[in-house]
């Protein structure tokens, strides 16, 4: 499956990285070299295969439910590049 | 007598089904240990798991998963011992993985039935597709800051149920009727409170219109509808809107929408259109959800009783008809109520009681039933009274006023205001014979055929004994004076 | 004596005999680092204060006698392992003003036993690489040089600056951590040992993310015996990683001794590969001549799906990656670029903050996960992935280990193999296929090449059994006697 410039803008847009005209070109040559390599897999027969879920040897162990985290939102804020007294700020957004 | 709507073209059907998001009752989150409780400060409520901090990972709460499977025992619907988790991949500030963990192929909870009644009288099953657990995000607030918009995560992470409903809707009355429905359900079960102004329950309602006998044409969803009174709106103002567009020769676009209650119509989300592709894969920071036979045996067997069992042995256990016991059990701690008034005692004289003046009380007081305006007891005993006769009905309603002015039991103010019925037969002949006598032009009238007249003199002798005749004597003894 | 050239074994005992302090252990090393970091650039971030407090703190342990035996050994930390009060990249500049909060589990428990964070080590951005050189913060120079030419080359990656701090005498081991190869490849094209647990046995927690499903920590260090101790403190359950194993931690360094003899060793054919170079070929066949020697049984297996393995994690990686990385969008950590709105704010973030390798990968893996894609990629991909445990559970009937080599290579030249992103993925083509599966493996130097740089063999061993990995490695590494020291290092 061949990537076009449109579709690697598109997908550029779904994970929210900026890219100009210059480099879809670039992106593009590379993408398709690398689905170009993991094509082979439409060699392999899978038919009555499961997929893996890395880790399945287990079932998932559950926590007791007491408050045992929180209570420490200037940790929480430490980090934050933009904040407005005790919560993170962004640019404003219209809905 | 199906609901429909008149267009240029015909008649429309409307087509709905609900999406409800329940918030769960926990201590803590779905998959960190901070704490799931409403308010607290900005970002107090917040672990490094829910802020989406590199390195961090979900641990599940046995609690959030128990609350589900409650949820969909009440339900009736079938309890998923294997289930998955997923991620629904998309950006927004509220949203710190940039993910949201949920459940797509593989919900804890599958097809279910919950049985409304609408105003007529008239059940109707509404299909349960499936219930499964997911994260609920943070709040994001554009209205505190002129450039910026703020973020405060205390409610990203708290564990929600997602309860989608079949398509089985028909009418904004039956959308109205089974969003109480599901609420009562959820408080009964005590799995989440139901408080749609506080948001922790919302609905998306999902609309499509069509003539009688077609397909399903292209729906909408109305997001975050947060009131019944909105949802029911909503429905209606959506599926006008679609006709319009369809009988306009247009076709209707699948999109998402939000209700404006103050324009009563529906507009377009602006920031949704991209948001389709949620490049959902199964989560690989957990693993899968395995749930022991067992464990939801355990959780069957203490359930509580839920209303639609509750307000059928009401009605079999009291004698009370089906629409009285409708009424009991919309609060649970109501019907709970009523069964410590009515055991052992008229329970159809207590439904009346409780539906009736008690009801009127708490409203004119602004009380719950959790702090009644007259205890149980009390109540109790003043039904006790009428029943052994020491006072009739009239004179009940100003004793039972009394005691929510005042607090004091039934039996020490009939006793401290002589309100004692009088029986004494020959008490009430005398009166009746002073009445008579007093108003010989009307019993002239009444002998010469005006029926009517009778409940006048026995009104009469009533305010004569200041109330406290018993009715069924007074009743006699004016007709045997009569002849 | 040179308190840079010595083994995690050697300092322990010479600490314990007081033949010099943890105090002055660790200012040999900075001091090394302090000289030869600036050329080498093994470290993003050095902490020398905080290492001196902490080798003050083993000191007393030392004297009240309640030191183990890792107290007051100096490590480098691989800048993936989030540390309190620490700067931590992920060799990233969108996280370049990032200082965790909190502690990983695997680098508590390295602090519980007593050891001495030199500094963060540099890595391949995000772990994604096999040569470092895509890490925000410049390349890594391998300490080994080619006979006769002073050419820079690759320590290999993503574990590019924990292998060259550890082989140039600038830190007595390191954390690493292997996806697809990261600890096992790097530590192959610089002399040293380096595992990859099994999938679950080390903790995840305050790591960050590349694949979940593939991401686990490992020791790097100079012998087989120093992995075994320093895997024995990062192993262990834990409630906060939903998928840690709750499986008891054995002595690994009980194992090392046990020797191969009985133990049948499967040498798959899948893994000679079409234009193998004769060299690597030649070490493979002296590791199985080395070990029959021993007393093992060398028997001939096939793993069928072999040649998809790539494949496969360059599909699932990716994937997961693209999902895990969706968090540094400028709002509540790292580095922000303003934008006009919010959408504007999050492509401008990470457009500026991410290298050019982590966008392929961030890209490739939403589109194969992108409506439409997902049966014919993701799913398909994860469905091989089966098919690949399958073969190594099937191979684990009939064998107790499995030896192949590590690499296709030597270390390659800084500017080498860049013509296309896919000439760089072959690098993993024999370390991807036990990540996929979740089985333990292990580098461990073998000889040497024709112009004199190391190159590993891999043992790979079955879920949990570490144990029989590190009794095939030691017994390799003892016949072997890789004695060999590269030219640039600390003395």
């Amino acid at each position: 499956m061949s990537l076009d410039s449109a579709t690697v803008r598109r997908i550029a847009k779904l994970a929210r990285i900026r890219v100009d005209d210059a480099e879809v070109g670039v992106l593009q040559t590379e993408l398709n070299a690398i689905l170009g390599y993991v094509d082979q897999l439409n060699e392999v027969n899978v038919d009555g295969v499961a997929p893996l879920s890395g880790g399945a040897q287990m079932a998932m162990r559950l926590r007791e439910d007491i408050v045992t985290d929180g209570e420490q939102a200037e940790k929480i804020l430490a980090n934050a590049p933009d904040r407005v007294g005790q919560f993170f700020a962004v640019p404003k957004v219209v809905e | 007598m199906a609901y429909s709507l008149e267009g240029k073209t015909g008649t429309w059907e409307v087509v709905c089904g609900l999406e409800v998001h329940a918030q769960v009752i926990s201590e803590s989150k779905l998959f960190s240990g901070a704490s799931a409780t409403y308010g607290g400060a900005p970002n107090a409520h917040v672990s490094f798991v829910d802020a989406g901090f590199p390195g961090m990972l979900p641990v599940i709460n046995r609690e959030c998963v128990a609350q589900a499977v409650r949820t969909g025992l009440g339900l009736k619907a079938q309890i998923n011992l294997v289930s998955r988790f997923d991620r629904k991949n998309y950006f927004y500030a509220d949203l710190p993985n940039g993910y949201q963990i949920s459940q797509f192929e593989h919900p804890i909870v599958g097809t279910g039935d919950v049985e409304i009644e609408l105003q007529d009288g008239t059940i109707k099953h509404i299909g349960i597709t499936r219930l499964h657990l997911e994260q609920d995000a943070g709040k994001s607030m554009h209205d505190q800051h002129a450039s910026k918009s703020v973020i405060d995560l205390n409610r990203a992470g708290v564990a929600l149920m997602e309860i989608v409903s079949e398509p089985d809707i028909r009418s904004p009355e039956e959308a109205g009727a089974y969003l109480r429905k599901i609420r009562q359900i959820l408080r009964y079960l005590g799995t989440c409170d139901g408080n749609m102004e506080e948001g922790s329950m919302r609905a998306d309602v999902n609309v499509s219109v069509r003539k009688a006998g077609e397909e399903f044409r292209t729906r909408c969803e109305i997001k975050n509808v947060n009131s019944v009174r909105f949802v029911m709106h909503a429905v209606e103002a959506e599926a006008l809107r679609q006709i319009e567009v369809w009988e306009s020769g247009g076709e209707v676009r699948q999109e998402t929408r939000l209700y404006d209650p103050a324009r009563g119509e529906t507009r377009s989300m602006r920031s949704k259109e991209d948001a389709h592709d949620y490049r959902y894969f199964p989560e690989p920071d957990l693993l899968p959800l395995v749930l022991e036979e067992d464990f939801v045996a355990g959780l069957k067997a203490k359930l509580p009783e839920l209303p639609d069992e509750k307000r059928r042995r009401l009605c079999d256990d009291y004698g009370i008809p089906f629409y009285d016991a409708g009424v009991l059990v919309a609060d649970q701690a109501m019907a709970d109520f009523y069964e410590s008034v009515a055991k052992g005692r008229d329970a159809r004289l207590a439904a009346n009681w409780i539906s009736g003046d008690f009801f009127a009380a708490m409203n004119r007081t602004g009380k719950s039933i959790e702090n009644p305006p007259v205890s149980g007891a009390a109540l109790g005993e003043l039904l006790d009274l009428i029943s052994d006769k020491t006072i009739n009905g009239r004179i009940a309603k100003d004793v039972f006023e009394e005691m929510v002015e005042t607090g004091a039991m039934p039996a020490a103010i009939v006793e401290a205001k002589g309100l004692r019925q009088v029986t004494d037969t020959s008490a009430i002949d005398a009166a009746v014979t002073q009445v008579l006598a007093a108003n010989q032009d009307k019993v002239a009238e009444y002998k010469s055929g005006k029926d009517k007249l009778f409940g006048f003199f026995v009104g009469q002798v009533m305010k004569a004994m200041a109330g406290k005749g018993n009715p069924a004597l007074v009743n006699e003894a004016v007709k045997k004076q009569l002849g | 004596m040179s308190l840079l050239n010595l083994t995690i074994a050697g300092a322990a005992q010479a600490l314990a005999a007081k033949k010099f302090s943890a105090v002055e252990l660790t200012t040999a090393h900075n001091n090394a680092i302090a000289a030869l970091n600036p050329r080498l650039n093994a470290y993003i971030t050095v902490t020398p204060e905080l290492a001196l407090e902490q080798a003050k703190a083993a000191d007393a342990r030392i004297a009240a006698g309640t030191a183990g035996p890792l107290t007051g050994i100096p490590l480098a930390i691989k800048d993936l392992f989030c540390t309190a009060g620490v700067r931590t990249t992920a060799a990233s500049k969108i996280l370049e003003p990032f200082v965790p909060p909190y502690e990983s589990t695997v680098t508590r428990q390295l602090l519980e036993a007593g050891t001495v964070c030199l500094g963060k080590a540099n890595l391949d951005e995000f772990a994604m690489g096999s040569s470092n050189i895509t890490s925000g913060y410049g390349p890594v120079e391998n300490p080994w040089k080619r006979n006769g030419s002073d050419a820079k080359l690759v320590p290999g990656g993503s574990s590019g600056g924990s292998a060259a701090a550890v082989a140039a005498r600038l830190a007595l081991g390191a954390t690493g951590t292997d996806t697809g190869g990261s600890i096992r490849q790097p530590a192959s094209f610089t002399g040293l040992a380096g595992i990859k647990p099994t999938y679950g046995r080390c903790s995840r927690y305050g790591i960050v993310a590349f694949a979940s499903s593939l991401d686990q920590a490992g020791p790097m260090a100079r012998t087989v015996e120093d992995c075994a101790i320093l895997l024995g403190a990062m192993s262990g359950f834990d409630t906060h990683d939903s998928t840690s194993a709750e499986r008891a931690v054995p002595d690994f360094t009980a194992a090392l001794s046990r020797g191969v003899k009985g133990l049948r060793i499967g040498i798959p054919a899948e893994y000679r590969m079409d234009g193998m170079s004769a060299e690597i070929a030649a070490l493979w066949e002296k590791g199985i001549l080395l070990l029959r020697e021993q007393g093992a049984e060398i028997i001939d297996i096939s793993l069928p799906h072999t040649k998809y393995g790539l494949a496969v994690y360059y599909i699932v990686a990716p994937a997961e990656a693209s999902s895990n990385l969706a968090r540094y969008d400028g709002v509540r950590f790292g580095k922000r670029v303003d934008g006009e709105d919010l959408i504007d704010m999050y492509e401008r973030t990470r457009a500026a903050g991410f290298g050019a390798e982590v966008k392929r990968r961030i890209m490739i893996g939403t589109y194969v996960l992108s409506h439409g894609y997902y049966d014919a990629y993701y799913l398909k991909a994860q469905k091989v992935r089966n098919l690949i445990l399958r073969d190594f559970n099937n191979a684990f009937d009939k064998v107790d280990a499995i030896l192949t080599p590590t690499a296709p290579s030597a270390a390659f030249g800084l500017g080498e193999k860049m013509d296309d992103p896919v000439t760089m993925y072959l690098n993993d083509v024999f370390t991807v296929p036990a990540s996929l599966a979740g089985v333990p493996a292990m580098s461990v130097p073998a000889g040497l090449s024709a112009e004199g740089l190391p190159l590993g063999l891999q043992v790979i061993g079955k879920h949990f059994d570490e144990e029989t990995v590190f009794a095939v490695s030691a017994a390799l590494e003892r016949a072997a006697g890789f004695t060999a020291l590269p030219s640039v290092r600390a003395e």
